[in-house]
């Protein structure tokens, strides 16, 4: 089990230290307040993965560990890609990466959904699915432009349901 | 951060419509960001749905998440029993 005390020490005082209950919804902010209800049951849904595992594909720009605040950025992955095919630079070492660069469906678990649309425990898997690199310290760019834009794009593809993945 | 990134995001998709579930590997982060649904699960960072190469594991952990999917009162935050 991971907890706070598992993590190296100059991260944990920086998680200790952080203001996480600055993020916390408030009561007047629409979006930490909305809910919405599965509208229909899961072997009908189509079904979109998000990780923060700083995942990309061969062809796209590697995420910036050089940015202090963190990189808000997005990769998009079409639907058919072999998780296996994308590459991982995360520039928090926070965590072990050997099970991540040996299996990426730990993080983004791709396989394990067409085994489920095969089996019909999903309805279909959608066609694009999303990576952000989570040490991102300063998060206004991503509340406010990258976390609205791959919602915005999930909605336009009619995705129902998402599952989202840390590392 | 990943799980407050991931707790931020959440939120944003949800209010475009779409229903969310996560996976939380830090629960104390997540119990303060309090995204709409949550699983916490009792493994290692970088290891949210378990372990590597164990498609049995990664698939219980995965119907576990999806089964608080009908749950609107939220915020919801369980934990997956292995």
């Amino acid at each position: 089990m991971a907890q706070l005390a598992d993590v190296d020490l100059t991260e944990r005082l920086l998680l200790k230290a952080y203001p996480f209950n600055r993020y916390a919804p408030r009561p007047g902010d629409p979006v930490a307040m909305t809910v919405t209800p599965l509208r229909k049951p899961l072997s009908e849904c189509t079904v979109a993965l998000v990780t923060t595992a700083g995942l990309s594909s061969p062809g796209q720009p590697p995420f910036d560990t050089s940015i202090r605040m963190g990189d808000s950025s997005f990769r998009e992955f079409p639907g058919d890609i072999s998780p296996q095919a994308l590459q991982m630079n995360h520039r928090s070492w926070a965590f072990d990466q050997t099970g991540i660069l040996r299996d990426r469906n730990l993080v983004l678990p791709l396989d394990r959904l067409r085994e489920m649309q095969t089996r019909g425990e999903i309805g279909t898997i959608a066609p694009h699915h999303y990576s952000f690199m989570g040490s991102i310290i300063g998060p206004a760019k991503l509340i406010r432009q990258s976390a609205p834009e791959v919602a915005r794009r999930l909605a336009s593809d009619g995705v129902d349901v998402a599952l989202l993945t840390p590392v | 951060m990943c799980n407050q990134s991931v707790g931020l995001i959440e939120r944003a998709i949800e209010y475009a419509g779409i229903t969310t579930v996560s996976i939380s590997l830090l629960r104390e982060i997540t119990e303060q960001i309090r995204p709409p649904r949550a699983l916490f699960v009792p493994f290692p960072l970088g290891h949210p749905l378990g372990e590597a190469d164990n498609p049995e594991l990664q698939t219980r952990i995965m119907r576990a998440a999806f089964a608080l999917l009908p749950r609107n009162d939220t915020p919801v935050l369980e934990t997956f029993a292995p």
